[in-house]
């Protein structure tokens, strides 16, 4: 316990590091471009347009009010897999500083999924357009979806300590990961309704896919406008949870010896 | 101040680096994965006292920088301890963690917090940074169209605005003008003089027995001599003599 006071104590050392990081990382996302963070919200717009037509009239769609069902997997599932890829790499791409600065490591890991999620926010203005022209009804539960993004932050925070750690011993797994994604972006129901797969994957899928819990809740939310299930709520909480307790400790167990390794 | 107690640093110098998964388990099969052994730093014991100033010297190699980033806490000892009270600037490298595309101005806060200052800190010394680094005009250009004179100009200047309890220098003057290193020399001697404790690596013996006064001999990761600063220089331009 006194341990983790003293953690918690040189975060909040570091709070400014932290944050100098977050800023550093969206200020040059978008440095010398002349639409800058508008970005944000132009590309996953732009994405969902294509994925509309392409799903609408290539394949027939079922799904009601389908750029609203697209868009919301694609922004949850476009944070995960941006903030776990970039967390990746922040132990081994930070090498320098880390061999010559004593700096937490973790703060390095925990910028990266910070600024993602900051991003995502600014895309959550794509959201806000779609529902507007489809002409989604506002609802009370509307304010559930802060808590269903922290789980998800929660979540890939755990996830991307996990995987910065090894990916410090074991490179490979930057390149393992992107097929990873791939896989994990078909087996979440993005652009197809769940019930479309076979009894036993779809059994999987909702037990096993931590993105599927929470791209049902917002969904839930939005489209069907009541509060998400609380065996979702509860799912999506305890595997976010699960995720940051296996990713601290396996970073923290590991840690003294990155500098042999970088 | 800084206590180092039998400290030993190991390296793992395995020919082939393993880093990746395959060649993991290959090896774990063939149980190759017993790595090779290189001790970077063996048995080193000593002790800095407050306001006392060190020289490191030895030739390349001899764990010098080593020793240096076991005293930061960026290397854990592989046996022994060390005990370090005060805080620690580290002029390991000058910039270490600018960034490239950002503005001077951006960077002098980026390093900053690298260095552990809270922001209220730098907004106070900002103009004092900038003043002492003399680049007044070019702190709105990205830091990679500066030359590495200038960089080193701005780290200096950003790694030396705290008093410190401890300065650790590494070897980092040898990029600036000769006024610039001679403004470095005469800071360095202002805050020794206001009782920092000083660990100066570098391979120019004048600057060694001017600044310090005690001096630590390393060869190959071991110790050879300790003691006062003249001494341990003659002894160690002696041994080149004797080759």
């Amino acid at each position: 316990m006194n341990i983790f006071f003293r953690r918690l104590g040189g975060f909040y050392k570091y709070r400014f590091l932290m944050q100098q990081l977050v800023t550093k990382d969206i200020k040059l996302k978008y440095r010398r471009s002349f639409l800058g963070y508008l970005w944000s919200i132009l590309n996953p717009l732009m994405i969902m347009v294509i994925m509309v037509i392409v799903f609408s009239s290539m394949f027939r769609s079922d799904i009601e009010n389908f750029p609203v069902y697209l868009i919301i997997g694609q922004t949850l599932f476009n944070f995960m897999s941006e903030s776990t890829t970039q967390a990746i790499y922040s132990i081994t791409g930070n090498a320098a500083l880390l061999k010559k600065t004593y700096v937490p490591k973790y703060v390095f890991t925990v910028s990266k999924v910070t600024s993602s999620f900051v991003n995502t926010l600014f895309a959550m203005g794509a959201l806000v357009i779609v529902f507007i022209v489809c002409r989604v009804t506002l609802n009370i539960y509307y304010l559930f979806i802060p808590i269903i993004l922290l789980q998800e932050y929660v979540f890939c925070l755990g996830l991307g300590m996990l995987l910065a750690q090894g990916s410090v011993f074991f490179r490979d797994i930057q390149y393992i990961y992107n097929a990873i994604t791939t896989a994990w972006m078909y087996l979440t129901p993005l652009f197809y309704p769940i019930t479309l797969l076979p009894d036993g994957l779809r059994w999987a899928v909702q037990t096993f896919n931590p993105m599927y819990f929470y791209i049902a809740e917002f969904r839930q939310i939005v489209l069907e406008g009541h509060m998400p299930d609380p065996y979702l709520v509860l799912a999506g909480t305890a595997v976010a949870f699960l995720a940051l307790v296996v990713g601290t400790w396996a970073f923290l167990k590991t840690q003294d010896k990155f500098i042999l390794y970088i | 101040m800084i206590k180092v107690t039998d400290a030993t640093v190991r390296f793992n110098m395995a020919s082939e680096k393993i880093d990746n998964l395959k060649e993991y388990f290959v090896k774990l099969v063939k149980r190759e994965l017993m790595f090779q052994e290189f001790f970077a730093l063996k048995n080193v014991s000593f002790e800095v006292k407050r306001g006392e100033a060190w020289g490191l010297v030895g030739t390349n190699g001899s764990g010098k920088s080593t020793l240096l980033k076991l005293i930061c806490g960026i290397l854990k000892p592989y046996k022994g301890s060390v005990d370090v009270r005060g805080s620690i600037a580290p002029l390991i490298e000058l910039g270490a963690g600018f960034d490239g595309e950002l503005t001077a101005t951006e960077n002098i806060y980026l390093n900053g917090a690298v260095l552990g200052h809270s922001k209220e800190f730098m907004d106070s010394h900002y103009e004092e940074i900038v003043d002492f680094a003399e680049l007044k005009d070019f702190m709105h250009m990205p830091i990679k169209n500066y030359s590495s004179g200038m960089a080193a100009r701005l780290g200096f200047a950003i790694a030396t605005i705290v008093r410190p309890e401890i300065l650790i220098v590494d070897e980092v003057l040898a990029v600036g003008d000769v006024a610039f290193q001679e403004k470095c020399q005469k800071r360095m001697q202002e805050m020794l003089e206001n009782g920092t404790t000083l660990l100066y690596v570098s391979h120019a013996m004048e600057t060694v027995t001017e600044l310090c006064d005690h001096a630590l001999w390393l060869n190959k990761g071991e110790m050879v001599m300790q003691g006062d600063a003249n001494e341990v220089c003659e002894a160690y331009l002696k041994s080149f003599d004797n080759e």
